[in-house]
């Protein structure tokens, strides 16, 4: 008698906090529950703002201190015909552009970037998946490529345009034979998602079958300079599907700080493909998803809403943060 | 799992969980997250739009508890009380709770958890959180000092909540046995009951 009413008891507990999260959740998927789910970000938003001038600076760190491994995270291999030919020449022919809202657009290659007045640091990067680490970078301040090029006073935004394709419009990532859809959840279930695929299948723009002997390593995590490997294949078919390619943005208030620059090396050496090659945002005061890797085209515009899903970024449309400051 | 060499079923529980009828292998079971299936985005969006809601009524309470002397007055032990900590222990263990005048401040294990809880672990996990933040680290460099780093602050900010979930279990367990209805009308109405020997009711 009492075992059966503390059954019921425990059920009835169970039963009513399942409900209560259920509804939580379906809360969560209403256009008022996504509203207000936003007040958070935007709180620590404009109190963050409050906290800091664009010039406050991230931590630096000594020497001694930089990680023996930078974790590559997201993408580690972009599947792009383009980029793989890009890579194949160790990037001699890759041109940066800047365009958008600027009095004058530019185009630079990696030697007129090196050309440039640089900055170095040693930062620490933190993902959103709980992890960090410690990596000097070194690069272009971006403030140094808005001064060349001439902001327009529209100017609000910086949006990172990058050569890695996550996945396909409509249809995520397909394994060979399209039967398994593989959709990104966050940065770390990219990685493991590319080198499962890398392993075994087409994984994406890459010219599906010639290239597969190259793509295997894939696999290859160690963060070793990789440049020069997986050649592109030319008479591969042409891909009509549409790619969804990586992208972020920020705003002025963190493209002018000092410490955001676009970084080539990285602890002294030339960036390995892994870790964003040829060049990748360092934005030091937010999260590893805002720092961008493979970054061609850097477009000034005064809204995000043609962008994506209008939410800012690759993660953004998919329901993480624009602002990543924590 | 397997302890030694006994071995639990923990589906449900720990490490396999059901997603709309799949099972899946995850740490912490479905029914006890928000939201139920493995979405990191949406899950830091639920934990930021409530941090604010605990730091700001947490603000509001640890001000005003400290500036009232409200804090000192009630959470505070009593000599009387410090002296009879064995008493208090022995009393709780068998389950007895205090009636009549001494049923009117809260009891000595009481006072000092409440103190934890209050100026330890929720301070402690607040500031350990926004030591994650890479935006505050810049802000407040000396933040993530405090706490040896960000991934030490990472533990701390994950032990602290870990120990406020186990005190509100604890805590909302003694309500129940300690005289669910009493309790439930004192926090509600101030009318409490302090129980049969006086048989006197206060405001």
């Amino acid at each position: 008698m009492i075992l059966h009413r503390r059954k019921l008891l425990t059920a009835g507990a169970g039963l009513a906090g399942t409900a209560l999260l259920g509804g939580c959740d379906r809360f969560a998927g209403t256009e008022t529950g996504r509203r207000t789910l936003k007040v958070g970000e935007d709180a620590n938003l404009f109190v963050q703002r409050l906290l800091m001038s664009p010039a406050t600076l991230a931590r630096e760190y000594p020497a001694a201190m930089i990680s023996p491994w930078f974790k590559p995270n997201g993408t580690i291999d972009p599947p792009d015909r383009d980029f793989r030919a890009l890579a194949a020449k160790k990037f001699a022919d890759f041109k940066l552009t800047v365009d958008g809202l600027v009095q004058t657009p530019l185009s630079l290659s990696l030697a007129d970037l090196r050309g440039l007045p640089a900055r170095t640091q040693i930062t620490r990067h933190d993902c959103v998946e709980g992890w960090s680490c410690i990596g000097q970078w070194s690069g272009v301040p971006l403030a140094e490529l808005l001064t060349r090029a001439g902001l327009k006073p529209q100017a609000r935004y910086a949006v990172f345009h990058c050569a890695d394709t996550l996945e396909y419009a409509g249809g995520g990532l397909e394994g060979g034979d399209g039967a398994s859809l593989w959709r990104p959840e966050h940065p770390g279930s990219v990685r493991d998602g590319m080198i499962q695929l890398a392993a075994a299948e087409d994984w994406g723009g890459a010219p599906p079958k010639a290239d597969k002997g190259t793509d295997d390593k894939g696999t290859d995590d160690k963060g070793t300079d990789d440049w020069g490997q997986g050649a592109p294949e030319p008479e591969a078919p042409e891909d009509k599907r549409t790619p969804i390619r990586y992208y972020e943005s920020i705003d002025l208030f963190d493209a002018v700080n000092p410490q955001t620059i676009l970084a080539y090396d990285l602890n002294g050496k030339p960036l390995p493909v892994s870790n964003g090659a040829p060049l990748r945002l360092r934005v030091e005061r937010q999260l590893g998803y805002k720092q961008a890797k493979y970054v061609m085209r850097v477009e000034l515009v005064d809204s995000l809403a043609g962008f994506g899903q209008g939410s800012g970024g690759y993660w953004e449309d998919r329901g993480y943060e624009w602002y990543a400051g924590i | 799992m397997t302890v030694g060499s006994h071995s639990f079923d923990t589906t449900g529980v720990l490490g396999l969980s059901r997603e709309g009828g799949t099972a899946v292998d995850r740490a912490f079971p479905a029914w006890a997250t928000l939201p139920a299936d493995q979405d990191l985005a949406t899950g830091r969006r639920w934990h930021f739009l409530f941090a604010w809601l605990l730091v700001i009524n947490g603000a509001v309470y640890l001000l005003y508890g400290l500036f009232s002397g409200q804090l000192r007055r009630r959470l505070i032990p009593d000599g009387d009380q410090i002296r009879d900590f064995a008493g208090s222990v022995k009393e709780h263990l068998l389950l007895r709770f205090p009636e009549g005048e001494e049923a009117k401040r809260y009891n000595v294990i009481q006072k000092l958890t409440y103190l934890v809880v209050v100026l330890g672990l929720l301070p402690a996990m607040v500031l350990a959180g926004l030591a994650m933040s890479p935006g505050v680290d810049a802000a407040w460099p000396w933040l993530p000092e405090l706490f040896g780093g960000r991934q030490s602050a990472r533990s701390i900010h994950f032990i602290a909540a870990g120990l406020l979930v186990l005190f509100v279990v604890v805590h909302v367990l003694l309500v129940l046995v300690s005289g669910l209805v009493n309790n439930m009308r004192g926090m509600l109405t101030g009318w409490f009951s302090l129980g049969r020997p006086e048989k006197e009711t206060v405001r």
